[in-house]
């Protein structure tokens, strides 16, 4: 009787001990420091006199002054632009590419495709401090191949890292590296889908196009909803890249995207109560951004669905 | 391992055709998805076959021949690096591999636990807890690595090798596969015939279960293993003493300094072909017996 009752004990609290790695880890580097980051949002540094003296700082409350601060900083403001731009151009870009490998991967009589899926996924083991460091010198004219068969051919040879070309050179970093991932992900619900599906639409002589585009895609529709919802998630966090590619040219600034712009609030100019609110504002909007798109696109499913 | 092994694609070409003596070419290969992929493959290979190409020129080469062309500077290149600074960079080299290697595999056993935890019994709180530390991939991470850095300063931990490994050993991604991959791989009735047989839980854990758990959990390490060998904000934010950087710190630094001087842009494209050679040759190596589609959560039985 007692050892039946002590193992059902020891079964009812082994998954809280089993689970309490993760949640020592978790109150300590997730919670914590997101319940601090908000506190600090809401204090900044008294001065009083000079700023001098032992008493003469002092934290207070803020109000909402951090909040009002970030959301009229035009250096936030022109980052979270640029970073909108750039993420109209990556997100769909990198989709397309992958869904579009994906299909063809799955497709019938394709060659060399463990050679290709390899090749396309590698870009996911390499750092994008290393790829922006890669392609930075690819744009860069005197050691880019690119320039020197323009220069051969006497075409325009642009600026890559300035202007509007610098928003499709960022990009292309971002699609290149992120294009591997996402297309495994879309290729391995591509292929759960039993092949009795295609065989009637076969049958009836579809073409591998029609069954592409009227069969596979919305099959796999609920993978290319969670794909674009992580990508929307990371292109809004991007700082490795523009970081990078920043030492070589002049025409990027240190603020280029909000990341960026909190990294130099708070340790560039020490203001970590400004940054604190930044980073919440960015947290916010990422999470607004991202769940709002699932919401439209769970809704249209439903509306799919019921038709 | 084969329980989980997603099926092969079937083999599209070869087969019929050899049988049916020699059928035109289109019959036997797509030519457009084929020819689609391989330009694809192009495209991702194109700057790492320039970096390695690039990595054996000298700086006066880098900047005078044609780009595609190996240069004859390699051995000197490498004799720069590791030159520079005392050969700092393998120090770098070495530190990502504690950090990847030493958080990966912490990260990996608290995943399997909380996988295991989260697939196999049922109690109060369960799917809360779940979606709450699924919540944290969600979370930015910058709105984590400031107040972890001023948190961690106040302990004094910042610029320390803890300080980047600690952050990084909870990874909500692990445990989300590792749940997938238990909930797939542990049958419930063995668990059930270990109680039965008076096993601790703790026993058949171990014994019974990590066992089946294992090619998912692999996939668990080698994905965090990429994610803190790429990571750059948490280790550029945590450190200062060049001693302790990672390679992806390293090289930034490299460029930075490099910026003004051409003559440092040798030196960080050979440190950037070195840096991408141990993540390509894990990957190539573990291809064998390990399939991509696991990174998906995706588990056939």
């Amino acid at each position: 009787m007692t050892t039946a009752r002590r193992r059902s004990y020891g079964v009812k609290g082994a998954p809280y001990a089993f689970l309490l790695p993760a949640t020592i880890l978790f109150a300590l580097f997730f919670a914590l420091p997101i319940g601090y980051a908000v506190y600090l949002s809401f204090r900044k540094v008294h001065v009083s006199g000079l700023g001098l003296g032992s008493g003469a700082r002092k934290e207070v409350w803020a109000g909402l002054e951090n909040y009002t601060g970030a959301l009229t900083d035009s250096e936030l403001a022109h980052g979270a632009l640029r970073v909108l731009g750039y993420g109209c151009i990556v997100v769909p870009v990198m989709l397309g590419l992958a869904l579009l490998f994906a299909l063809m991967l799955d497709s019938d009589k394709v060659r060399f495709t463990p050679f290709t899926r390899l090749a396309i996924f590698l870009p996911y083991a390499i750092p994008g401090v290393v790829a922006a460091l890669m392609w930075g010198f690819l744009y860069l004219p005197d050691v880019s191949p690119f320039y020197y068969v323009l220069e051969k051919l006497h075409m325009p040879q642009p600026d890559l890292l300035d202007g509007g070309p610098l928003y499709l050179a960022m990009s292309n970093i971002a699609v290149w590296g992120g294009t591997g991932f996402n297309m495994i992900v879309i290729y391995t619900s591509l292929r759960s889908i039993p092949a009795e599906v295609y065989e009637a639409a076969k049958l009836d002589g579809a073409t591998p196009l029609q069954i592409a585009l009227k069969i596979k895609i919305p099959m796999v529709a609920p993978s290319l909803v969670l794909t674009f919802f992580f990508s929307i998630i990371a292109t809004l966090q991007v700082f490795n890249e523009p970081m990078t590619l920043k030492p070589l040219t002049n025409s990027l600034p240190l603020t280029w995207s909000p990341l960026m712009n909190v990294y130099q609030d708070a340790f560039r100019k020490g203001d970590i109560y400004q940054a604190a609110a930044e980073a919440v504002i960015i947290a916010v909007a990422t999470l607004v951004l991202s769940f709002g798109f699932l919401r439209a696109a769970n809704r249209r499913q439903k509306q799919e669905a019921a038709r | 391992m084969s329980s989980l092994a997603v099926q092969k694609a079937p083999s599209a070409a070869g087969t019929t055709g050899a049988a049916q003596g020699r059928p035109p070419l289109r019959r036997r290969i797509a030519l457009v998805p084929t020819l689609t992929l391989v330009i694809g493959a192009i495209y991702t290979l194109l700057p790492v076959a320039w970096v390695v190409i690039a990595s054996t020129k000298s700086g006066h080469e880098l900047f005078s021949t044609f780009t595609f062309l190996p240069g004859t500077g390699f051995a000197d290149n490498l004799k720069d690096l590791n030159a520079y600074r005392d050969g700092v960079y393998w120090k770098w080299m070495g530190n990502s591999a504690l950090y990847a290697g030493l958080g990966a595999l912490l990260s990996t056993c608290v995943s399997a636990f909380s996988g295991y935890a989260l697939a196999m019994y049922r109690f109060r709180g369960r799917e809360a807890m779940f979606n709450i530390l699924l919540a944290g991939v969600l979370m930015p991470p910058i709105i984590l690595a400031v107040p972890q850095y001023l948190l961690l300063a106040k302990a004094d931990l910042t610029d320390s090798y803890l300080s980047v490994l600690l952050p990084q050993i909870l990874s909500p991604y692990g445990v989300y596969l590792a749940r997938i991959y238990a909930s797939a791989a542990v049958p419930a009735d063995v668990v059930e015939a270990g109680r039965m047989d008076g096993a601790s839980e703790w026993r058949i854990f171990t014994r019974v279960a990590l066992p089946m758990m294992i090619p998912g959990l692999v996939t668990v390490f080698l994905f965090q293993f990429v994610a803190v060998w790429n990571n750059f904000l948490l280790p550029y934010i945590m450190l200062s003493d060049d001693e302790k950087f990672p390679i992806t710190l390293g090289l930034y630094t490299l460029l930075e300094q490099g910026a003004n001087t051409p003559a440092l842009y040798t030196l960080v494209i050979t440190g950037a072909f070195l840096a991408v050679i141990p993540l390509i040759a894990l990957f190539l190596v573990i291809q064998r017996f390990w399939s991509l589609d696991l990174l998906s959560g995706a588990v056939k039985s």
